[in-house]
C-alpha cells in the first residue's frame, strides 16, 4: 500500500515536468501563431489594397528597407553609425539620470527638512510635460549630443528619484532600529540598510526610465539633430516613406529590449537574496 | 560597577506621543523601575500597554517626554553601545547571510572585517547553526531566525539585553526550546535582561522578577520576585507546586488590567 503510493508519488514527478515542458512549447508555438499571423495579415491587406501600402507599409518592404540600410547605408550615412549615435545619447542621459535621481531620492528621503523645502518643487517640475523642454535643449545647447542627453537625464531623473525616494522612506524601521543598536552611525545605516532596502524599488525604475532615456534621445534628434535614428525617422516622414518610419522603429525595439534583458540581469544579480524571484520581479 | 548598583533605573519616566489626528497619547505614566546588575527582570501587561515604549526609553531610541533613564549609572541621551535588543519582529537584514549577520555589530563598530567573521562564526556555532552561514535568512525557520537575532545581538557582549516579546511569533514547542537556550546564554554572559511578554508563565519560567504593568497609560503596578531555584529547565518548571502558585498568584493581579484593556477595546469596536 504505502510501497505503491511512494512509485506513484516516484511517477508523478517526471509527469509532471513533462507537463511542464509541454504547455511551454504549447506557448512558444502560438506566440510565434500570433506574429505570422498579424504579419501576414498586414501583408496580405497590403497586397490585396485594403490598405494603402503608400501609407501604412509593408512587412516586406520593411525588411527591405532594413536590408538596404544596412547594405548600402543610409541618407545620413551608415546604419551603426546612427545606432550608435542613439544609444549613446540614450546611455549617457540613462546613466546621469539615473545618478541624479538616486542622490536627490536618498537625499531627500533621509533629511526630513530637505524633502519638506524641495518636495514641492520636485512635485511641480514633475507635472511639466518635458519633452517640451527638448526645443529649449536643441536652442541652448544645439544640434549636436549635449541637447539629446540633457533630454534624457530630465525624463530619467523624475521615475529613478520617485522611487529612490520611495524606497527609502519604506526602509522598515525595525532594520533601522536594530541597526542603529548594533553599532551603525547614520552614514552606514545609509548604506547597510537603507540603500539595500531602496535597491529593488531603484531598479524596478530603471526598466521604465531606459525607455525614457530613448524617448528623450529620439526626441531630441526629432526636433533637431546631425545624425540618429529620431533624425532617420524624420527624414522618412519628410519623404513619405512609411517604411523606413516602420524600419527604424523596428531597430529601436531591439535596442530597447537587449537593454531590457540586460537590466533584468543585474537586477536578479543583485537581488539574489529575495525570495520569490517570480515574474512580478522580472518585469 | 560596584555589586548591587542598579544597572538600570527609571524614575518617574513617561512618553506621550501626538497621534496623526492630533489628540495626545500617553503610553507609559510615571513608570519607576529599577533592575539590578545580572537580574533578569520580566515585564508583564495587557496588549498595547506600553510595555515596547519602556524598551525603547532604556534603548535610547526615544527620549522620555518627562522622567530621568539611567542605565550604568549614567542618564541615557541615545542609543548606548552597551545595550542589546531583541526585536519582536525579524529585523536581521534580509540580503546579507547568516554569517554577515551576526558580523554585522562588530564591523559597524570598526572591528577589522576578519576578526568580525571569525567572532561571528563562533556565535553561529554557539546557536548551533554552523551548516547555516551561507544561507539568506528567509531560507531559515523561525526559530533559526530568532537564533540568528540571538547571536547577532550577544556578539556585541551587552551588559544590558533588552527583549520585546522576541519569542512570541514562534510556536509553542520552538518556544520552549529558544527559553532554554536564551537561558544558557544569559548564565555565561551575565547581563541584565528586561524581557517584555504577555505571555505569563514565559515570564516566570525564565525571570528573577515579574513586574506587573497597568493597561495604558501603562505604569508599574506590583513586581513578583520569583524564588525558583537556577539552573531551570523551563520545560518541566511548569509542573512544579511552585511555579503553578506563582502564576496563580500574578494572574489575580495581571488579570484586571487586561479585563479593563479588553473592555477599553470593546467599547472602542462598538
Amino acid at each position: 500500500m504505502t510501497e505503491a503510493r511512494i512509485t506513484q508519488a516516484e511517477a508523478a514527478a517526471p509527469a509532471a515536468a513533462e507537463r511542464l515542458a509541454r504547455r511551454r512549447r504549447l506557448v512558444a508555438v502560438l506566440q510565434i501563431a500570433v506574429l505570422v499571423v498579424v504579419l501576414g495579415a498586414w501583408e496580405l491587406c497590403s497586397r490585396t489594397g485594403i490598405v494603402d501600402p503608400f501609407f501604412f507599409g509593408m512587412p516586406s518592404e520593411v525588411v527591405q528597407q532594413i536590408r538596404t540600410w544596412i547594405a548600402e547605408g543610409t541618407s545620413l550615412g551608415p546604419l551603426w553609425v546612427q545606432v550608435l549615435v542613439t544609444l549613446e545619447e540614450t546611455l549617457l542621459g540613462f546613466a546621469i539620470g539615473a545618478l541624479l535621481g538616486v542622490l536627490f531620492g536618498v537625499a531627500l528621503g533621509r533629511n526630513q527638512l530637505l524633502a519638506d523645502v524641495f518636495g514641492i518643487y520636485i512635485k511641480i517640475a514633475n507635472s511639466i510635460p518635458r519633452v517640451v523642454l527638448g526645443s529649449i535643449f536643441v536652442i541652448a545647447l544645439g544640434l549636436g549630443m549635449p541637447s539629446k542627453v540633457a533630454l534624457g537625464v530630465v525624463m530619467v531623473f523624475f521615475v529613478v528619484f520617485g522611487n529612490a525616494f520611495q524606497g527609502v522612506r519604506e526602509a522598515d524601521r525595525n532594520l533601522i532600529a536594530n541597526a542603529r543598536i548594533l553599532g551603525a552611525s547614520p552614514r552606514q545605516v545609509t548604506w547597510s540598510v537603507i540603500m539595500p532596502s531602496a535597491l529593488g524599488w531603484i531598479l524596478a525604475s530603471l526598466h521604465v526610465s531606459f525607455g525614457f532615456a530613448l524617448v528623450g534621445a529620439v526626441v531630441g534628434e526629432f526636433l533637431g539633430a546631425r545624425q540618429g535614428i529620431g533624425l532617420l525617422i524624420a527624414t522618412a516622414q519628410g519623404a513619405f516613406n512609411a517604411n523606413g518610419v516602420f524600419a527604424a522603429m523596428f531597430i529601436l525595439a531591439v535596442v530597447a529590449l537587449a537593454a531590457e534583458s540586460l537590466i533584468t540581469l543585474v537586477e536578479n544579480r543583485l537581488l539574489k537574496w529575495r525570495p520569490n524571484q517570480g515574474p512580478e520581479t522580472g518585469f | 560597577m560596584a555589586r548591587g548598583e542598579p544597572s538600570i533605573e527609571l524614575r518617574r519616566a513617561t512618553r506621550s506621543f501626538i497621534t496623526p489626528t492630533g489628540a495626545m497619547l500617553t503610553a507609559i505614566h510615571d513608570v519607576d523601575l529599577t533592575v539590578a546588575a545580572g537580574e533578569f527582570c520580566a515585564i508583564v501587561g495587557p496588549t498595547g500597554c506600553g510595555k515596547s515604549t519602556t524598551l525603547s526609553l532604556i534603548s535610547g531610541l526615544a527620549p522620555p517626554t518627562a522622567g530621568e533613564v539611567y542605565v550604568l549609572g549614567k542618564p541615557v541621551t541615545g542609543v548606548d553601545p552597551r545595550v542589546g535588543f531583541v526585536f519582536q519582529s525579524d529585523a536581521l537584514f534580509p540580503w546579507r547571510n547568516v554569517l554577515d549577520n551576526v558580523a554585522a555589530g562588530p564591523i559597524f563598530r570598526g572591528r577589522p572585517r576578519e576578526e568580525a567573521l571569525a567572532r561571528a562564526a563562533d556565535w553561529i556555532r554557539r546557536v548551533g547553526l554552523s551548516r547555516f552561514e551561507r544561507h539568506h535568512p528567509h531560507q531559515l525557520s523561525g526559530g533559526m531566525r530568532k537564533r540568528v537575532a540571538l547571536a547577532q545581538t550577544m556578539i556585541n557582549e551587552p551588559a544590558i539585553l533588552l527583549m520585546d516579546e522576541p519569542f512570541s511569533a514562534l510556536d509553542v514547542q520552538t518556544r520552549i526550546l529558544m527559553q532554554d537556550e536564551l537561558l544558557q546564554l544569559w548564565s555565561t554572559a551575565k547581563a541584565s535582561v528586561v524581557f517584555v511578554t504577555h505571555d505569563l508563565e514565559e515570564a516566570i519560567a525564565l525571570a528573577d522578577r515579574v513586574v506587573v504593568m497597568t493597561a495604558g497609560p501603562a505604569t508599574v503596578k506590583s513586581s513578583y520576585p520569583i524564588d525558583l531555584p537556577r539552573p531551570r529547565v523551563t520545560s518541566e518548571i511548569r509542573f512544579e507546586p511552585r511555579f503553578v502558585e506563582l502564576s496563580r498568584l500574578i494572574w489575580n493581579d495581571l488579570r484586571e488590567e487586561v479585563l479593563v484593556s479588553y473592555r477599553r477595546a470593546a467599547g472602542v469596536a462598538a
